[in-house]
């Protein structure tokens, strides 16, 4: 049984039905994004900036890294590129130039979810600490030469360690609202022996002063909440993306033999995916990591 | 909408979000005078002007494909 309007447009729509399907699915994603981009707005507009004095529920910026975010912007960006490129190649027949713009589509795919790898690795090993006196630090733990992920006030008591050693961020990095008790650089020098200028500075932190210890994972506060399950879902989408185009680029390449503008509809579609996988990608950008 | 067609939104966008980060990234220079945030911004304006050159470059290839 033949499949109908899988190259020739159907009268009604005036598509084939493959590109049809394709459209009513992204419509469907645009609402699921829509809506967390929704909630994204109306927690931040209702957030207090900073990290002062709740940690849950105020809004931090700077803690996400800008030049890791653009660089995975401009991999998705050559990876739209390429994949269009492909669907170009196909249309001129061009079936092995075809599959080296594919290979370079699924490589960025994969590059991006590998730097996304490293920075939620980076987010696991970072730490706001909160001391009893008032003051506020941010930084990587140093435990033995290693930074570990996840760990809390009560895992450094368990450990019973009696002090923690901090590789504390440089400050006014991030933009703390008036009155946040952050002590200077110079001080946080000062209290670490002395360090060139620009590098974090290293300081033995007592475990009995410490009274707000957590890494950035999504339970720390609103923020990272919904910026790990956005950036994941997003996530989601590239490895889904890579998947199904990979496996019609060299598992099912077949079809280019029997019916080869069958086979360039199916590009297309993935390649429509893949548009809207990035363009989403596009909106993230800005609104999570510059505003 | 054809993959052209999205294309184009998509070049369009990405284009706009460049222009974006330059501005971002020349307000951060003015406020901190660092010189590194005058070089992204370079970098991205750059990139604006790239994006757009390609977005003529594959208007041209692919002029014979319908934007339906």
């Amino acid at each position: 049984m033949d499949i109908p309007y899988t190259v020739k447009p159907r009268p009604d729509t005036g598509l084939y039905n493959a590109k049809v399907g394709i459209w009513l699915f992204l419509a469907s994603e645009v609402m699921l994004f829509g809506a967390f981009f929704s909630s994204y707005i109306l927690l931040r507009v209702g957030a207090p900036d900073g990290f002062w004095p709740d940690v849950a529920t105020a809004w931090p910026h700077g803690l996400l890294n800008i030049p890791i975010g653009t660089f995975n912007t401009a991999v998705l960006i050559i990876s739209s590129v390429t994949v269009l490129l492909a669907w170009a190649s196909l249309k001129e027949g061009n079936l092995p130039k075809f599959k080296k713009f594919m290979a370079a589509t699924i490589l960025c795919a994969l590059g991006f979810l590998a730097i996304k790898s490293y920075e939620y690795n980076e987010k696991f090993t970072h730490y706001v600490i909160r001391l009893k006196d008032g003051t506020a630090v941010t930084g990587h733990l140093d435990i033995d030469g290693k930074s570990p992920r996840f760990w809390s006030l009560a895992t450094v008591e368990a450990k019973k360690l009696e002090s923690i050693k901090v590789h504390v961020d440089v400050p006014n990095q991030f933009r703390y609202p008036v009155g946040f008790k952050h002590e200077s650089h110079a001080e946080a020098e000062a209290k670490a022996g002395g360090h060139g200028a620009g590098e974090h500075a290293a300081r033995e932190i007592k475990t009995a002063d410490i009274a707000l210890l957590q890494a950035f994972i999504p339970k720390t506060g609103t923020f990272f909440a919904i910026y790990f399950t956005m950036t994941f879902l997003h996530g989601l989408h590239v490895l889904g993306g890579a998947i199904v185009m990979a496996y019609i680029a060299f598992v099912g390449d077949g079809m280019w033999k029997t019916d080869p503008e069958r086979y360039t509809n199916r590009i297309e579609v993935a390649g429509l995916f893949w548009h809207f996988v990035d363009l989403v990608w596009i909106f993230l950008f800005p609104v999570v990591y510059l505003l | 909408m054809s993959l052209k067609a999205f294309h184009l939104v998509f070049v369009t966008a990405s284009v706009l979000l460049m222009l974006g980060l330059t501005a971002w990234c020349f307000g951060n220079y003015r406020r901190s005078d660092a010189s590194m945030d005058l070089v992204w911004g370079a970098v991205a304006l750059a990139s604006a002007g790239a994006l757009l050159v390609y977005g003529r470059y594959f208007l041209r290839k692919l002029k014979h494909i319908s934007y339906l």
